[in-house]
């Protein structure tokens, strides 16, 4: 018998920590389990997996005490089992980046090696050639997955043809959108693929030495990536002569970035990778020329480095089968907000949104009626509701005024106000300038004001025409991809939901309630009892109203923090 | 005297601390970042006057170093509290209400975002996206993710933390 604990950042959230505590208490069972990274299905964290002679038993929201009656009958005891829907929805999904997380150990070298790891970088170094690997990457359509999607063998041989006494191979593990987090988990749960990938990519361009720049916030997936280096240093994987094979050298650092969205901008990671304020240049020249300390480097994110051992394996074909034409391939999504089962969902290229949030995802939570979905974090924009069977591809979601990008999609329901979340995009970009071009320094924080002042129950009229003005100015005016991308999120809302837009500023109400300045708290008179817990939970005092009769609010005095409407446990509050 | 040198001898911190650090990676080219977190990692921030003693022993200039300090989210200039409280400001959290979370945690300590309370117990700093947005909203204290938190819980975590704060500092 053999279990596995799933142990990603997720798992450990929902308590995974105290799963194997308890794992190591109960000593008579004599238990040998393992980690494993995320499966996806961060909703159902924690996961405990018994393996026994071939058949794999599959246990979720395992708390410690429920763990030594599943050990003791596994195949009866159905408390914790996973539902046949949850299981479903893992069938529906074709895993090519996320094959091995939540299935192997991440920390074990031997594990990886077992299913055939290594064997692509291998059969490269023994029997194929850099322009071969190249052609195959080609064939596959594999595209860039951090954001902007641009053809990944067109790198591959721009820095391939670039010469240079030295090359370099670089990792962009700054996963900086809020709402992504596929690439952390990768790390976490399958650090050696992407060792893997990187190695074909060094091989391909020609480069010995690669550097994973990741996010300091992601320590974990930091300390996985540092033992898998160290364990494939250990067993002449990465380093010289690799499988003793004279001339095959490659090796790989870590290098922690610091703290700014702007990195996962190519050029300014470079700059932050030199010891540098991380700030963007123009391009040309690209990085293939002139790159890493000014030698031709190749950068790629985590996922799509992640794809390139399965395509070498299986081949370039097999990759294009997936997907639609103009997109190959899978995408992995970081699905979440207001959706039943949020966590990582790989798909195809071309399922429609509707397929994604409401088959794999379950649907809204509460069944509430779902109102947008945001896709590709600040960079991105809201798709509404009429535009539910939209393709999931790159051209289909650009025409909507989104992007794929990284691939975070938040799910939205009739309490999420648009308006506010434009706000809150601007909020993050405005902070997350590197204050290079002016109107990304000063453009965004014009429209933040405005949109903080339409959310305050302040609009004017013309607010809107300014802040469409704003926006084209300050993409025209932007040398990078985070100037020229941050009025998305603005753009799609108003035009998509104007009318909410149009509501705060000449009606001063917000329809989602949620902006505190346009809405009101009120009690209704014939639900009340007068039990006085409103009372007695407001922050300022201002509800009056004796024992057994109908309690009001002072208007003037109310800070609307919504406590007594949390509160009353008779629908006796009402919000306006 | 230089004003360098004044500085050394005014220095709040052991400056000797560090100096493994500078030996390190002071001549390694693009280390700047890296030594920068290795000081951080030794008092917690970035002390001014380990700037000045940097750039006096490895020659790089001073406001330099402050540009890059100054320009990450990662280095803080002020000393933290005991524990840092990081609440996730990501997009899943919120829309999940993070903004709640945020209140009851200022209403709880008196302290606003990136202040720390007169007791040094706690630090409250808001953060972009920490990846766990299935299980929005999130905080971490030290490395330990809370996850799935309402008002009410929030402030059960804080109260406990700060009750062992003040058993620790009793022992002591």
């Amino acid at each position: 018998m053999k279990v596995l604990v799933g142990a990603g950042s997720c798992g450990f959230a929902a308590g995974a920590h105290k799963l194997m505590d308890e794992l190591d208490a109960i000593q008579d069972l004599k238990i040998d389990y393992e980690i494993t990274g995320c499966i996806g299905m961060c909703h159902l964290e924690p996961i405990m997996e018994v393996h026994e002679g071939g058949e794999v038993f599959r246990f979720v929201k395992v708390m410690p005490e429920d763990v030594r009656p599943i050990l003791d009958d596994f195949r009866n005891y159905e408390n914790n089992r996973i539902s046949v829907e949850d299981a479903d929805s893992l069938v529906k999904q074709p895993r090519v980046v996320l094959k091995n997380c939540g299935v192997i150990n991440p920390e074990d070298i031997e594990d990886y090696i077992n299913i055939g790891g290594y064997e692509a970088i291998r059969n490269c170094y023994e029997s194929s050639s850099p322009e071969a690997v190249i052609n195959e990457i080609k064939t596959s359509g594999l595209r860039g997955r951090g954001g902007a999607g641009f053809p990944t063998w067109f790198k591959w041989d721009a820095a391939r043809k670039s010469p240079g006494p030295k090359k370099y191979v670089v990792c962009n593990a700054d996963e900086g959108d809020p709402g992504a987090f596929m690439d952390r988990s990768v790390l976490e749960g399958d650090p050696h693929t992407l060792i893997e990938g990187m190695m074909i990519c060094g091989f391909a361009i020609d480069s010995d030495e690669g550097v994973v720049y990741v996010r300091a916030e992601y320590p974990l997936a930091i300390r996985r990536l540092e033992k898998a280096i160290k364990d494939a240093r250990a067993k002449n994987i990465l380093g010289k002569d690799i499988f003793g094979i004279k001339g095959r050298n490659f090796d790989l650092r870590i290098k922690a970035g610091a703290g700014a969205f702007v990195c996962g901008e190519e050029t300014a990671l470079i700059a932050s990778l030199e010891g540098e304020r991380g700030m963007p240049r123009l391009k040309p020249p690209f990085p293939a020329q002139k790159g890493f300390w000014q030698l031709p480097t190749n950068i790629n994110n985590v996922e799509t480095f992640a794809n390139v051992p399965w395509i070498i394996r299986n081949g370039g074909a097999a990759f294009a089968k997936f997907g639609i034409e103009s997109s190959k391939g899978t995408k992995v999504f970081a699905l979440t907000g207001k959706v039943k089962k949020g966590g990582l969902v790989e798909v195809p290229m071309g399922m429609s949104l509707r397929e994604v949030i409401y088959d794999i995802g379950g649907g809204i939570v509460g069944d509430r009626p779902f109102k947008a979905v945001q896709l590709g974090g600040p960079s991105g924009g809201c798709v509404p509701a009429q535009l539910i069977d939209t393709s999931v591809d790159y051209e289909s979601i650009t025409r909507t005024g989104a992007i794929v990008g990284s691939g975070g999609m938040v799910v939205m329901d009739d309490t999420t106000c648009m308006v506010d979340m434009a706000r809150f995009f601007l909020d993050f970009t405005c902070k997350e300038s590197c204050g290079k071009c002016t109107y990304c320094r000063m453009g965004t924080k014009r429209m933040l004001e405005i949109l903080e002042r339409i959310t305050n129950g302040q609009g004017k009229d013309g607010d809107i025409e300014l802040l469409e003005e704003l926006s084209y100015k300050v993409k025209d005016g932007s040398l990078c991809g985070l100037g020229q991308t941050a009025p998305n999120p603005v753009l799609t809302t108003i035009k998509y939901f104007r009318n909410e837009y149009e509501d705060h500023i000449y009606n001063k109400t917000c329809t989602a309630k949620q902006c505190a300045a346009l809405i009101r708290y009120e009690v209704v008179a014939d639900k009340c009892i007068g039990c006085t817990v409103c009372a007695k939970a407001c922050p300022v005092s201002c509800i009056k109203g004796e024992l057994r009769k109908v309690h009001e609010i002072d208007q003037d005095a109310c800070i609307k923090c919504g406590q007594c409407f949390q509160k009353c446990k008779f629908d006796a509050i009402r919000v306006y | 005297m230089g004003i360098q040198d004044q500085v050394e001898d005014r220095a709040l911190v052991d400056l000797s601390l560090i100096d493994p650090i500078i030996e390190k990676y002071g001549k390694v080219k693009g280390s700047t970042i890296t030594i920068l977190q290795g000081v951080q990692e030794t008092y917690g921030f970035l002390p001014s006057e380990t700037l000045t003693y940097i750039a006096k022993k490895t020659g790089m200039k001073e406001a330099k170093l402050y540009g890059v300090a100054t320009f990450y989210t990662q280095f803080r200039m002020k000393p933290v509290g005991k524990n840092l409280i990081m609440l996730c400001q990501g997009t899943a959290c919120h829309v999940n209400g993070a903004s709640a979370i945020e209140k009851a945690i200022v209403e709880e300590l008196g302290i606003c975002e990136g202040e720390t309370t007169s007791d040094g117990v706690f630090t409250f700093t808001n953060v972009a996206c920490l990846g766990c947005c299935s299980l929005a909203p999130v905080m971490m204290i030290n490395g330990e993710t809370y996850a799935k938190l309402t008002p009410e819980k929030t402030v059960g975590v804080l109260r406990e933390l700060r009750a062992e704060a003040q058993s620790e500092m009793e022992v002591s």
